[in-house]
């Protein structure tokens, strides 16, 4: 019987520094409780991959010193304006960006999934993105005549974090729409996964609940974590905290206010 | 007859709304809301036709295969109009939505290229739109290509960018080059040479783009924009007094 962990702290340990992370994006349902845990564990040096773009999670993780090369396809704060932290990074060429494009990193994320080393892609040729990506090839389809077309090498991540609405204590994770969370699980070496709560069953004996079910033949871990995607929201579930991102946008706008939300909002420090 | 007035963003959506044309499949990505108001606009006209995907919405998206699948179903042939903006735009209609300056130590950074590099190869009418018009963000040369205009006859492209529509006026867009199309209500054809840094085309005469109709802003303001503040809840405060802002600009 798959045992959920007693807190966030244990599955974490799953995240080593330096590994390569892929995260969902930011409508997906973000982990985010995960996410401050991992920050104030001090995690260093991540490989960070978002499937395929990022707002807050990828921000936090950034300012907060632990990401040393981002993979992804943009991250803003959407309607709350540019990523800061994000931006004052690669202004300041502190992390590596590796920049790309959303089904680029889908692809690459989907060769992992089927074991092979590559999958082509239309597009991207006359890109600066393409002209910046040396492990990314063009050749000329062997199907084809004077067709050419790009290769993106395969993204095996060593974790997938992801947050869902449900999981039962066989280790089966309820996922709905958001398909491309099973792929990431499906890419990975391992997968974690925080849940608004367990499922008093089993998720596969329901044929309408098993067919947005992510099999826990695939997890590593689980945890449960109540509003565990706040401030972002919860696809079917709850929506995103629009004052609280808010104030993240201006507070996160400085270094200063940054570490000041850091403070109140990650390591829960009580003012003296 | 009486004119009632009307925003930037009321006509920009109008403008484009007429451009989408009769269509089956009208996708709509992130951080535009101008776009996803045309297009709502389009299928409130339309009555239900056509499909409209607005990226991130759960109400105004059939898909069910994650996050995707709006690119598997425009690999397919199946997406018939997207949009793209840029922090630049130039007159080979390159869109820069990465930096400006060097690469690895840009001035600016932008949020990044989002789907734009797959996007703009295939689908066939990719309309831009830039409601910032000035030699700052119409270029002559983009700083970083995240998707270039045209491409070479031999690599695999469907589809492109149709057009322009920004704050001063409507540009057409073909062979590679912009040709000026109208000249919004209010504005001058002087007003846009001095403030657009690319080389474009323009006809003897340039027309006046059409104001929106009362009977178009009634449809905008009463129908699309409370379906607006799904996806853009500051947006349609802000525009269109649709729910309450989180915060005021």
């Amino acid at each position: 019987m798959f045992q959920p962990a007693k807190s966030i702290d244990d599955v974490i340990g799953q995240i080593a520094d330096g590994c390569m992370l892929v995260v969902p994006r930011e409508v997906s349902g973000v982990p985010m409780a995960a996410t401050r845990a991992l920050i104030r564990r001090g995690v260093k040096r991540l490989h960070l991959v978002a499937l395929p773009t990022s707002s807050l999670q990828a921000d936090l993780l950034i300012g907060a010193g632990c990401v040393e090369t981002l993979e992804t396809s943009a991250v803003s704060l959407g309607e709350f304006g540019p990523a800061p932290r994000f931006s004052a990074a690669a202004t300041a060429a502190a992390i590596k960006i590796k920049d790309a494009t959303c089904p680029a990193l889908h692809a690459a994320l989907q060769a992992s999934e089927k074991g092979v080393p590559f999958m082509p892609l239309r597009g991207l040729i006359g890109s600066d993105i393409l002209k910046y990506r040396d492990d990314w090839k063009i050749i000329d389809s062997p199907f084809g005549s004077d067709d050419p077309i790009v290769l993106l090498p395969a993204i095996k991540p060593d974790v997938a974090l992801l947050h869902a609405p449900m999981a039962d204590r066989l280790g089966n994770v309820w996922i709905g729409r958001q398909r491309e969370l099973a792929t990431m699980a499906h890419a990975a070496v391992k997968t974690v996964v925080t849940v608004e709560k367990i499922y008093d069953g089993n998720l596969l004996d329901d044929p309408t609940l098993a067919a947005g079910t992510l099999p826990g033949f695939y997890v590593e871990s689980i945890v449960v974590a109540e509003r565990g995607a706040w401030p972002l929201g919860l696809p079917d579930f709850y929506a995103a905290d629009a004052e609280h991102l808010a104030l993240y946008a201006r507070m996160a706008a400085t270094e200063a206010g940054f570490a000041e939300y850091l403070d109140k909002y990650v390591y829960e420090k009580r003012a003296a | 007859m009486m004119k009632t007035s009307f925003r930037d963003e009321e006509l920009l959506a109008d403008v484009i709304a007429r451009l989408i044309g009769d269509v089956r499949h009208v996708a709509v990505g992130n951080a535009s809301p101008i776009p996803a108001t045309a297009a709502l606009l389009a299928r409130e006209r339309g009555k239900g036709r056509p499909y409209v995907s607005l990226l991130q919405s759960r109400k105004h998206n059939f898909f069910t295969d994650g996050g995707r699948e709006l690119f598997d179903c425009a690999g397919q042939g199946r997406i018939d109009v997207f949009f793209l903006s840029g922090g630049q735009i130039d007159g080979q209609g390159n869109v820069n939505l990465v930096s400006i300056g060097e690469y690895e130590r840009p001035k600016v950074r932008f949020p990044g290229s989002f789907g734009s590099a797959y996007l703009y190869y295939v689908v066939p009418k990719v309309i831009l739109f830039r409601t910032e018009h000035s030699r700052r963000t119409l270029v002559p040369k983009v700083d970083f290509v995240s998707a270039p205009g045209t491409n070479d006859k031999n690599v695999f492209r469907t589809g492109g960018p149709i057009g322009l529509v920004t704050n001063r006026c409507a540009f057409t867009f073909a062979d590679g080059r912009f040709k000026l199309a109208s000249v919004h209500p209010g504005h001058t054809l002087e007003e846009v040479v001095e403030n657009t840094g690319f080389e474009f085309d323009r006809p003897r005469s340039v027309s006046e783009t059409p104001a929106p109709t009362p009977e178009t802003l009634k449809l905008m303001r009463e129908v699309v924009a409370p379906q607006l503040a799904e996806v853009y809840p500051q947006f349609a405060a802000q525009v269109f007094s649709v729910g309450q802002p989180a915060f005021s600009r």
